[in-house]
């Protein structure tokens, strides 16, 4: 048990499902699974064992394949998945975006419904494939890197969709950029280097791996250091501040009013 | 308590300032005395201590956005000791850490050392911001407090005016201040007004380059706007609210029809010792709301925004919300409304939206005159119009405040479709709609509502209301109860007048001139449709004719 960062969402609602599944795979694999263990830590696209690529490839030929098609060649409903590499499968797998529940302006986060285990195994088969941007190094993911670096680099890169405190933002037709407290450094690090959905592609001749890890240090900075002023009313700017000056501030205001002027018995 | 009754005619003077020496007090009486013989002041005491107000909440509205202001002063004043009007270049240096070493205007650089390293700063900053919200919000329901009662009526119009004209200022403060820290927030705003200048056919690119010094963002800008935010605009905003009051006084309250209220005369509390009281704890419990919020929430953290760079834009980018119905306006433009005639750009996109907020300021601000022309009324107003009892204007408000509220909602889109899981598009082609439909749509609802209640009050004044009590007759047929209104209420619903249309009469010279028929068009559109209160013959025929007791098929 090597992997130690993606330890999230262990106790699932989904776990019966996900029990049964790992079941089918211990009777069909069979002794694969000892094998598949040891042997999962190394990099994922670089020396995955061949017992947990066949894993994978059964979980994408039950999940993916239907969208995606049987060699990821892509289908109507689904694009190509060739090149995408693991780390695009893990974001997209990890968050619970994938499998999608339905087409739609973009696939919405839901409730993540593989393991980490059985993510891994999907990301490997993937890489195996057809190799691409690998899932990056945990020392990249540390936030430990430069937080002001990060914050101008996020202003001039991420700002526009995500706003400046991540809060998130509109895009057309119904898409959107999410909000980005509370998303695991991993998924931040993995979406700029595969650009999910709508998001461009920060590849690391744009934002070299060091950069990538300043704006990861950025966002956690502001995630975990609530803001001085007090309550941030969802860091929405202006709009929230002027709904609240009307609801709460007048309103206090007026049942003052009231008060002041209610005829004395 | 009892009410106090203020006669227009009543004589003032310092005549009586003789009796208060007389009174034994000691150190109160002689410092009274001392400062009476020198400055005559007793006068003053007794016009303003006398002065009655008519007690009802919605009066207080602009004494809220007058606190507010205090407040804005004192926290202002503090903040000058700190802030450094300019935009000089340099590297900050202070406790935030994700902005260390980032360059950065001294503008910038000192409104984040206000906010972090000076101690009570951030508060202050805080309250200075929410109590500009809560100015310019108290300002704005004001307004609307007066347009919907009638108190801009003879003689109040020029006062209307004036605080109009404290409405346009309170917007400009509000908005020179909010691009003073020079962080990212501002300076978009910025932007947006200098697309907006430049906008403007053949004088906008010089407009623009004469405002901010040369090419936008320049180095002056900050600089400007803090001469204007802390000199120019509040000497001017201070002499228009010094004018405003005066007028107040001058005009005496308005006050709601009642038992005993009359055009000539005041119903009320006088200042002291009940109103001065009042207000004056009523100002700490408004300071005390701000400061609230300030403690506890965070107004405008440009600590998140970082400074101003003229490449980044951030997803949200909004202006506080009195300017909000100006950014909405320019979301709400189609596409292709630019194009190139003559040799040069043509920016409707711009144009025309500026044209339509400047043509509903320009109505807000010139509508007494304009009902006062209709009317043709020359008396004093004193007395309150309820909003049902002129339909027609209230209908008229009712639109202009759906167009308002249809801009305003606009400047929120990207908010409402990421909030309620919306396409942006549809939340703007919906704004869109309601902003051209919503007004007329709004007009003809208010203004047959207004004619309803209007019924309502005639039949309650008529027959009674109902009292709920079923009685069976003798005959066996059932009736309701129906009690007669109690004086004092019966007053409120009767005492309004209705105007007539006005009918179309040659002038002297025997002609009918286009301006009277434009005259007597606007007449007949504001009082064609009407329900007159009940008269008193009516009164006395109705207690007659059906006595107390209503039948209930009569209804």
């Amino acid at each position: 048990m090597a992997r130690k960062s993606r330890k999230a969402n262990r106790r699932h609602p989904l776990a019966t499902v996900v029990l049964i599944a790992i079941g089918l795979v211990v009777t069909g694999g069979g002794y694969a699974l000892f094998s598949s263990t040891t042997t999962a830590s190394a990099d994922t696209n670089t020396a995955a064992s061949q017992s947990v690529i066949d894993e994978g490839e059964k979980l994408f030929a039950a999940n993916c394949a239907s969208c995606h098609g049987l060699d990821m060649q892509g289908t109507a409903d689904g694009p190509s998945l060739i090149g995408v590499g693991a780390a695009a499968v893990n974001f997209q797998v990890g968050t619970g975006r994938m499998p999608m529940a339905m087409q739609g302006p973009q696939a919405m986060q839901k409730p993540v419904q593989f393991t980490d285990e059985q993510t891994a195994a999907l990301a490997a088969y993937v890489a195996s494939i057809s190799p691409g941007p690998a899932i990056p190094d945990e020392s990249l993911l540390q936030a430990d890197g430069d937080a002001a670096n990060g914050g101008e680099l996020f202003r001039v890169n991420c700002a526009m969709c995500h706003n400046v405190a991540g809060a998130g933002g509109a895009l057309t037709e119904g898409k959107f950029a999410p909000e980005l407290t509370g998303v695991l450094a991993t998924h931040i690090y993995e979406a700029m280097l595969t650009g999910p959905q709508n998001m461009p592609v920060f590849n690391d001749d744009n934002l070299s791996p060091e950069d990538k890890r300043d704006i990861i240090t950025y966002l956690k900075y502001i995630e975990n250091n609530p803001s001085p002023g007090g309550n941030e009313l969802g860091s929405l700017g202006p709009v929230a501040e002027g709904l609240f000056v009307w609801i709460f501030g007048l309103g206090a205001v007026i049942g003052l009013m009231v008060w002041i002027t209610a005829k004395s018995n | 308590m009892t009410s106090t009754i203020d006669r227009t005619d009543a004589p003032a003077g310092s005549a009586d300032a003789t009796p208060v020496v007389r009174k034994s007090g000691g150190f109160t009486a002689a410092a009274a005395n001392y400062l009476e013989e020198r400055t005559s002041i007793s006068g003053v005491v007794k016009e303003f201590g006398r002065k009655i107000f008519p007690d009802h909440w919605s009066f207080l509205l602009g004494e809220v956005a007058l606190y507010s202001f205090v407040v804005i002063i004192l926290s202002g004043t503090f903040l000058t000791f700190f802030f450094q009007a300019s935009m000089v270049e340099t590297h900050y240096d202070g406790s935030f850490v994700p902005l260390k070493g980032v360059e950065m205007s001294a503008a910038m650089d000192s409104a984040l050392h206000i906010s972090f390293d000076v101690r009570g700063g951030l508060l202050v900053r805080q309250i200075h911001h929410w109590a500009a919200l809560l100015f310019i919000a108290a300002i704005g329901l004001h307004m609307l407090r007066v347009f919907f009662t009638g108190a801009f009526r003879k003689p109040r119009e020029l006062n209307w005016v004036i605080g109009f004209t404290l409405f346009v200022l309170a917007m400009a403060e509000g908005f020179t201040g909010y691009s003073l820290p020079d962080d990212l927030l501002s300076g978009n705003g910025l932007r947006i007004i200098d697309g907006l200048i430049k906008g403007i056919p053949f004088i906008g690119t010089w407009t623009s380059f004469l405002l901010f010094g040369g090419e936008f963002p320049g180095t002056q800008i900050v600089g400007r706007f803090y001469t204007l935010h802390i000199l120019l605009l509040p000497a001017i905003l201070v002499a228009a609210l010094a004018l405003h009051l005066v007028f107040v006084v001058v005009h005496k309250h308005t006050q709601f029809a009642g038992a005993g209220r009359t055009e000539q005369n005041v119903i009320g509390y006088p200042i002291l010792p009940v109103y001065a009281a009042k207000a004056g704890g009523f100002f700490f419990l408004v300071f005390g709301v701000i400061a609230l919020m300030a403690s506890f929430f965070t107004i405008n953290p440009i600590w998140n925004y970082g400074p101003y760079d003229p490449s980044p834009v951030s997803a949200g980018t909004q202006p506080d919300w009195y300017i909000g119905f100006a950014d909405g306006a320019l979301r709400l433009i189609p596409p292709g409304w630019e194009f190139v005639w003559l040799n040069h750009t043509w920016s409707f996109n711009i144009i025309v939206p500026v044209l339509a907020l400047v043509g509903l300021l320009v109505l807000v601000a010139i509508y007494p005159f304009v009902e006062g022309w209709v009317t043709g009324d020359k008396r004093e107003h004193h007395i309150l119009d309820r909003p049902r009892n002129a339909p027609t204007r209230t209908a008229i408000g009712a639109a202009g405040v759906t167009f308002y509220a249809g801009l305003w909602a606009a400047a929120s889109s990207d908010l409402m479709a990421t909030h309620f899981q919306l396409s942006i598009e549809g939340v703007i082609h919906t704004i869109q709609a309601w902003v051209v439909l919503g007004p007329f749509i709004a007009y003809f609802v208010t203004k047959r509502v207004c004619i309803a209640l209007m019924k309502k009050d005639r039949e309650i004044v008529l027959h009674g209301y109902e009292s709920g009590r079923i009685v069976r007759l003798p005959g066996g047929e059932y009736i309701e109860v129906h009690e007669q209104v109690d004086e004092y209420e019966r007053w409120k619903l009767v005492d309004y007048e209705v105007y007539e249309p006005i009918m179309l009469r040659p002038n002297a010279q025997g002609k009918i001139t286009g301006g009277m028929r434009f005259r007597a068009r606007m007449s007949r559109w504001f009082f064609e449709d009407r329900i007159a209160p009940a008269s008193k013959a009516e009164l006395e025929s109705g207690h007659h004719g059906h006595g107390e007791i209503e039948g209930g098929s009569n209804h």
